[in-house]
């Protein structure tokens, strides 16, 4: 897809993405996760409800976890914005990725870089959550195919981990 | 842990690294060809209307559209149902039978454009009234299939010696598969009028079948690919036709390639889910609660094409008697046609549906002879001679569901428990405790015997290293990484040296779907036997370069040792090939020992059964309805695990499937027969804040007494029907409120309603009782 579709109206914005800045035209009404992933082939961030609550499509803008689907283009303006890509080449999320793997806290996967992003930013700011911050922090991330259960434990270890 | 070199092990999930780093490809991650049409399929807003008019003109004409694609554009077939019934138009023509049905196909270079466009059609209809019931159908006698009637012994007169009565009916919900990743399938022209199609599908032979049919060319000139889903969970077994089909027209027509994704609000209209029930049961039973003879019907809300509705329907009634024996019985289905989307496969397949109907039974006459559940259960679980013939005359040989539901007593201390629920009832008046233990047998293989095969191809390059592919597809349920340990097992390699590839129908033929939780049985013996005829291959060879006989050549690690000799792997095949000796395989596999006759009702549908048992306590809020699972024991049967770490997130998550059907998961049609739950903001699956807070898990110490891959046992569905426990839990719980006098009658899903109007149901029971004395 283009950036810009049919007759639609354009705006220019200014990003850093995954730390590398971006300027680009986009269309008005594209989204930021379909922004990322058709024209600058981020495709790390999933579609999976495009009513902002499945949580597949979470991205970080200026340090914080949004919907991708719920926020346009646009609107990332002037903003920061790190994507699966570039939150697993920065070595932030080493931690959590070895224990999702160790634990197999994944099955189709799909789920796995927006959960992977919020658990980050749990652990960004609690140091040792409980299980139960773990299940409250996490209960906008839906995942169909674990149940969950190697979720929250990779999590927990992933916050007692050396590599933090 | 095992001394085994690859199976037995809990190896990571093959993708796992590419799924932490977000580089694992789905078919709408891969780069769009150059001149890629993008796809929006339109659908009728109608349950049941003649359609009088279909006007496209404004469509076409619409900026940006470069084609409109209908029925008339379509060179082969007009219509896929997969078992060829002829009742699955790819477009309606003359009649709209449900409310989401795909009218017309619009194609442009993004999918906004032609969503917006297919707004201008001029369609006009003449309504028909929809029929949204199986009380209307049966009066109709319209089914999608031929009922099935499985009959042993003589119900009525079992019925009438019987010393207790009891009459009921249960009601049970569908459920929506929600895989993550929605319907999406790329069709790229070739030349020849030869197709690629890149289908999220669990099925590519299927998807190349209908492929061919309807472009009108044979199934050689099609090839279909798919290297894993979002998810499937059955619901991409035959549900990925449609889209892949349109992709396919689309791309025939313009000659440039198209992509058609859904989004989440079309996929849930215009797909087909779990089929919902309506159990009428009769029951005759003793003062100790053993059941003497049972009668049930079933009728199920099909949808408007047959799709698998018949082998779903008979799987119910294969499962009606879950781990129970009944001396007398009669097993009535009914699929009946309704003006909804095409009800479909969804783990379990049928299955869950018929247990639900036997643990519903097994709840009447344990509150009826106020004894406690367990105890029915276990007075009622299948035994030896007589005691082991189910209701369609199979004999079970490999019951260990009595060693399964002990495990579990111990494990969940079931009677302490017992005792400690009671008392906290006691003490609490707006709140109650539930606990259940319900057990799970699970017929494996396919009823329909002919798709118990499965073929795998296995090359060996001159560096050694080795290429897997079968006809099994990766849906995330870890099926790659359990064949591939099967194969390196057999070569006696790391598992790394052993490539994954996409499936595809250029490759391996006349595949099965990766369905009826066969995948492994299936595809790990296939590819077991075609890594064994390249392992006999070169053992003959290093036998003969060694002149010792091939028992005198030993599989080591990486190598081979014979006479005295240790030959690296990658130097045996070198020579094999210098000396010409060919280094790909294919391997074959066919299930042995079943067969059916479905007239009849009699036969060997399974190969064996799989076990499990879960004990669920819950806690309700009387004045809301509001629930939490505090805590499951599970204990599961999957013989000898290829991979315990992908067995375990299996049923960890078969489980919580199967509570969000039993529980939160609700659809919601309306009168006119459109489905008012069709986006998560009101279509509620478990999140993580609803899973149980303890949640304990063990495999059965079992291995599977027939000879399937390495003596395991299929994993896929079994699991989701641990989570009866929790709905029975949840019944006992209401029951609790008017001090287990009454059924509580709890209809699935119990969804927080549902518990309050259960409990005010109990309520009223007993104030009419008071105000009678």
């Amino acid at each position: 897809m283009t950036a810009i579709a049919n007759d639609e109206p354009g705006l220019e914005i200014e990003t850093v993405v995954n730390g590398a800045p971006v300027r680009a035209r986009v269309a008005v009404r594209q989204s930021l996760v379909d922004w990322l992933r058709d024209d600058l082939g981020l495709t790390g961030s999933h579609v999976g409800c495009e009513h902002g609550v499945c949580g597949a499509c979470t991205v970080v803008v200026d340090g914080v976890c949004v919907r991708g689907c719920l926020m346009l283009a646009v609107q990332a303006d002037g903003a920061s914005i790190e994507t699966i890509e570039g939150a697993s080449a920065s070595g932030r999320l080493a931690a959590l990725q070895e224990a999702f793997y160790t634990r197999a806290a994944l099955q189709c996967g799909f789920c796995t870089p927006g959960m992977l992003l919020t658990a980050a930013e749990l652990l960004a700011g609690d140091d040792k959550p409980d299980r139960e911050t773990i299940r409250e922090a996490l209960s906008g991330n839906y995942c169909r195919c674990t149940g969950y259960q190697a979720i929250i434990d990779a999590v927990e270890a992933a916050s007692t981990s050396e590599k933090r | 842990m095992s001394d085994r070199l690859a199976v037995n092990r809990p190896l990571a999930h093959d993708s796992a690294a590419k799924h932490v780093a977000g580089e694992a490809v789905y078919i709408d991650d891969m780069p769009e060809p150059s001149r890629c049409l993008e796809v929006y399929v339109a659908w009728a807003d109608r349950a049941h209307a003649r359609l009088l008019k279909l006007d496209l003109d404004a469509v076409r004409r619409a900026s940006g559209v470069v084609a409109v694609v209908t029925t008339d554009d379509i060179p082969g077939h007009t219509d896929i149902s997969p078992v060829g019934r002829h009742d699955e138009p790819v477009f309606a023509a003359e009649t709209v039978q449900f409310w989401g049905q795909a009218l017309f196909a619009v194609a442009a270079c993004d999918v906004h454009t032609a969503r917006r466009a297919a707004g201008l059609a001029v369609i006009a209809y003449e309504d028909l009234e929809p029929r949204l019931d199986v009380d209307a159908a049966r009066a109709a006698e319209d089914y999608v299939w031929p009922p099935a009637h499985f009959v042993r012994g003589d119900t009525e007169a079992g019925l009438a010696r019987a010393t207790r009565r009891l009459d009921g009916r249960v009601t049970m919900g569908g459920q929506d598969h929600f895989y993550l990743e929605g319907h999406v399938a790329l069709a790229i022209p070739g030349e020849d009028g030869d197709m690629t199609v890149f289908s999220s599908t669990q099925h590519p032979s299927e998807v190349q079948h209908m492929v061919a049919h309807v472009l009108g060319i044979p199934s050689n000139s099609v090839t279909v690919e798919v290297r894993r889903m979002g998810g499937g969970f059955g619901g991409k077994e035959t549900q990925s036709n449609l889209f892949a089909c349109v992709a396919a027209l689309v791309a025939r027509k313009t000659s440039r390639p198209a992509k058609c994704r859904l989004d989440r609000d079309d996929d849930m209209i215009m797909t087909g889910k779990r089929h919902d029930f309506t159990v009428d049961y009769k029951l005759g039973f003793d003062d100790d609660g053993r059941i003497e003879a049972v009668d049930m019907h079933f009728a199920s809300r099909c949808g408007y094409s047959a799709d698998l509705s018949g082998p779903i329907n008979d799987r119910a009634l294969f499962h009606a008697d879950n781990c129970y024996f009944y001396p007398d019985v009669s097993l009535l289905c009914h699929p009946c046609r309704t003006n909804m989307a095409s009800a479909t496969a969804f783990r379990g397949f049928g299955g869950p549906q018929g247990m639900v109907a036997a643990e519903r039974v097994i709840e009447e006459i344990a509150i009826a002879c106020g004894l406690d559940p367990l105890e029915v259960r276990k007075r009622n679980f299948y035994g030896d001679g007589e005691r082991a013939i189910t209701p369609y005359h199979m004999t079970i040989e490999d019951n260990v569901i009595e060693r399964v539901v002990a495990e579990v007593e111990k494990d969940s201390d079931y009677w302490t428990k017992r005792d400690a629920v009671r008392r906290f009832n006691a003490e609490n008046r707006w709140q109650k405790k539930g606990l259940a233990l319900t057990p799970v047998k699970f017929g494996i293989s396919f009823t329909m015997t002919a798709y118990n095969q499965a073929g795998a191809l296995v090359h060996i390059y001159k560096d050694g290293s080795v290429h897997l592919n079968h006809g099994g597809t990766e849906m995330g349920q870890g099926l790659f990484v359990k064949v591939a340990q099967v194969v390196a097992e057999e070569l006696q390699l790391p598992l790394e040296r052993i490539k994954i590839t996409a499936t595809t129908t250029a490759k391996v033929p006349n595949t099965s779907a990766t369905a009826a939780s066969s995948g492994s049985d299936l595809n790990g013996m296939a590819a077991q036997a075609a890594a064994r005829t390249l392992r006999d291959r070169l053992t003959a060879f290093a036998a003969e370069q060694h002149q010792a006989e091939p028992s005198e050549v030993y599989w080591l690690p990486g190598r081979i040792a014979v006479k005295g000799n240790e030959i690296a792997f990658a130097d045996l095949v070198h020579d094999a090939y210098m000396a010409r000796i060919p280094l790909s395989a294919t391997g074959f596999y066919k299930t042995p020992e079943i067969h059916w006759d479905r007239a009849a009702g009699r036969g060997k549908p399974f190969y064996y059964f799989a076990y499990g048992a879960a004990c669920s306590e819950v806690t309700i809020d009387t004045l809301t309805g509001e629930y939490r699972v505090d805590r499951v024991d599970i204990v599961h049967d999957v013989g000898r695990s290829l991979n315990p770490a992908i067995d375990a997130g299996q049923i960890e998550g078969g489980f919580i499937q199967g509570m969000g059907w039993l529980t939160t998961e609700e659809l919601v049609w309306d009168e006119q027969g459109r489905l008012r739950t069709h986006a998560p903001s009101t279509y509620k699956i478990p999140t993580c804040a609803d899973r149980p807070e303890i949640f304990n898990l063990r495999l059965l110490e079992n291995e599977n007494p027939k000879a399937t891959i390495h003596r395991s046992k299929a994993v896929g569905e079994p699991p989701l029907m641990l989570a009866i426990s929790v709905w029975q839990a949840l019944s006992d719980a209401v029951a609790a409120t008017a001090d287990h006098q009454h059924p509580a009658r709890l209809d699935p899903p119990a969804t927080p309603e549902k518990v309050l109007m259960a409990i005010g149901r109990l309520a009223e029971i007993e104030a009419t009782k008071e105000a009678a004395e």
